[in-house]
């Protein structure tokens, strides 16, 4: 497990278009060539077809509905509500998994990333048992401070944030592997306490990884819909995202509906396109 | 491409190529189309084969139950459901998908699949559903009316206006000049239900059917104003059954003083 390292070393390096020292035969050999631009037409074409079908003369009517901003904003606000609660409580995980030896961190790894594959109802339902007014956290918080928080903005948070966190952890862990503790180390010979070494040191060594999965997990948050309609409910204004508008309008309008995926892919190409030249090139 | 094509806005278009996909179908299925055209083939004694009847989610109870009485009145016979919500269940049949009897929770869904002219002959009404509220079990909050969800503590969930118990719950609030705010308007009838059992809500306004299957989980409370948005249900005989024979005679069990008795044992009230 030494070379990934070496290997992605010198693959930056021809990717910058930096001094090589074999000359890499050019060409795509056509067994690799045919099933790639198949696997590109399979992922791209339904993209466009959505821009083929999108009713473009009711298009400025559809998208100056106060509801359809209402939606949008709120998604914005609790995708980025949602990133920022991972941050908190992610990276120190991240912090945790990576630089921490202790018994049992394959198994707590598995179950940080569970998320991911866990469909997203699954995990709507899960967290209602936990944090619903019945659940068995969400019981105490009801009792003793009268909080409730399926139904509630915040509601959507934590669904998105359940949802999408996993991304920054795998992130920001995989780039602490990569980054050399030595300098923590030196650091910490120099007298510098180990939060002192991961502030000042380790943050600004795994920064562009941070922001990559910072990224990710903000445009997971965005187009989360399972785990945000099970846990928080359906509400205009308080707890209805876009996918979940897409969804509903669909049902009835089918134009709405695809007036409204536009929006969603739009903003969701914009910002992965506008941030990954910028920062997750490191990653 | 050609995917994409399928996703029809305009009903027309759906139309003709809902046809085609029907066409296509008849062509490869050896009874085909022809047989649902013969008008004689309910009366026929003897029934075999497979009976595919798409259903809304609320009949799923008590068309279990009428299938399970139709294989044994009929041996040979076996009838298979989807049930699932009304909409989407209409747009699979113009889709394309092989069903023989189309059971609608609402008129509208099923103009859907007449529209599309995917049904053979008319529609029928066979029940109606009239809309209760579904509270906590012993209704501790002491609901006695639609006006008593609109007190401010109270978190009640609706349907979205989208689905047709979400519009019926409309309907009966602005027939009664009421104003509710909820805490969700959600996906379907089921889903609204469901946070009432699990007691994240309150209260929610729901079918009658569903109050009754749902069983001790919740109470159940009548208001008047639901007699202003009682809900049709349709039934309907499609144009590609391939077992017509039978589909018809299921229709016929669903329709008879029988059915009617399992239905109306459901909560269901009589057309």
């Amino acid at each position: 497990m030494t070379s990934p390292t070496a290997k992605s070393r010198e693959t930056a390096g021809t990717l910058r278009g930096g001094p090589r020292r074999r000359r890499v035969r050019t060409g795509v050999p056509l067994p690799l060539l045919l099933p790639a631009l198949i696997g590109l037409a399979f992922l791209i074409v339904p993209l466009i077809a959505l821009l083929v079908r999108t009713p473009w003369h009711s298009l400025p009517e559809q998208l100056t509905s106060p509801d359809v901003w209402q939606a949008l904003r709120l998604s914005l606000l609790c995708a980025t509500a949602a990133t920022a609660a991972s941050l908190v409580i992610g990276v120190p995980l991240a912090w945790l998994l990576a630089r921490v030896d202790f018994p049992g961190r394959g198994l707590v790894r598995a179950l940080v990333t569970l998320p991911l594959v866990l469909p997203p109802v699954v995990g709507g339902v899960a967290l209602l048992m936990a944090l619903g007014r019945n659940g068995i956290v969400g019981q105490w918080l009801d009792s003793w401070f009268g909080i409730t928080l399926p139904f509630t903005t915040a509601g959507v948070v934590i669904a998105e944030a359940f949802v999408a966190m996993p991304f920054l952890v795998i992130s920001v862990e995989g780039t602490l592997r990569a980054a050399d503790p030595r300098y923590e180390e030196a650091a910490a010979t120099l007298g510098a306490s180990r939060f002192t070494a991961f502030r000042r040191v380790t943050l600004p060594l795994i920064a562009p990884g941070i922001a990559a999965g910072a990224v990710l997990a903000w445009a997971r948050a965005l187009g989360e819909f399972g785990a945000t309609i099970t846990f928080a409910g359906n509400f205009p204004g308080r707890t209805q995202t876009m996918p979940l508008a897409v969804y509903l309008a669909l049902q009835s309008d089918p134009e709405a509906a695809i007036a409204l995926s536009l929006v969603l892919l739009a903003v969701s190409v914009a910002v992965l396109a506008g941030l990954r030249d910028r920062w997750m090139r490191a990653g | 491409m050609t995917p994409t094509v399928r996703r029809n806005r305009r009903p027309l278009q759906g139309a003709a190529v809902a046809a085609a996909a029907l066409l296509a179908l008849g062509a490869c299925s050896s009874s085909g189309a022809d047989s649902s055209a013969k008008p004689d083939s309910s009366g026929s004694g003897k029934l075999s084969g497979e009976v595919t009847v798409f259903a809304a989610a609320s009949l799923k109870e008590s068309f279990t139950t009428l299938g399970e009485r139709f294989e044994k009145e009929h041996p040979g016979t076996k009838v298979t459901f989807s049930f699932g919500g009304s909409d989407s269940l209409a747009a699979s049949i113009t889709g394309g998908a092989p069903a023989d009897v189309f059971a609608s929770a609402s008129p509208k869904t099923m103009k859907i699949v007449t529209d599309a002219e995917d049904a053979s002959g008319p529609p029928v009404t066979f029940v109606r559903n009239k809309l209760e509220i579904a509270t906590l079990p012993g209704n501790p909050h002491h609901v006695s009316s639609l006006e008593d969800l609109t007190a401010p503590d109270l978190k009640v969930v609706l349907c979205d206006k989208e689905v047709p118990c979400g519009a019926a719950a409309h309907k009966a609030l602005d027939a009664s000049g009421l104003k509710l705010t909820p805490v969700s308007y959600e996906q379907d009838v089921k889903a609204a239900l469901t946070k009432v059992e699990l007691k994240e809500a309150d209260a929610a306004v729901v079918y009658k059917s569903d109050v009754h299957a749902a069983g001790d989980k919740v109470a159940g409370v009548e208001f008047p104003e639901s007699a202003d948005a009682v809900n049709d249900y349709p039934i309907a005989l499609l144009k590609d059954a391939r077992n017509a024979g039978a589909a018809k005679a299921f229709i016929a069990l669903v329709r008879s003083a029988e059915g009617q008795k399992v239905l109306s044992g459901a909560g269901f009230l009589k057309p």
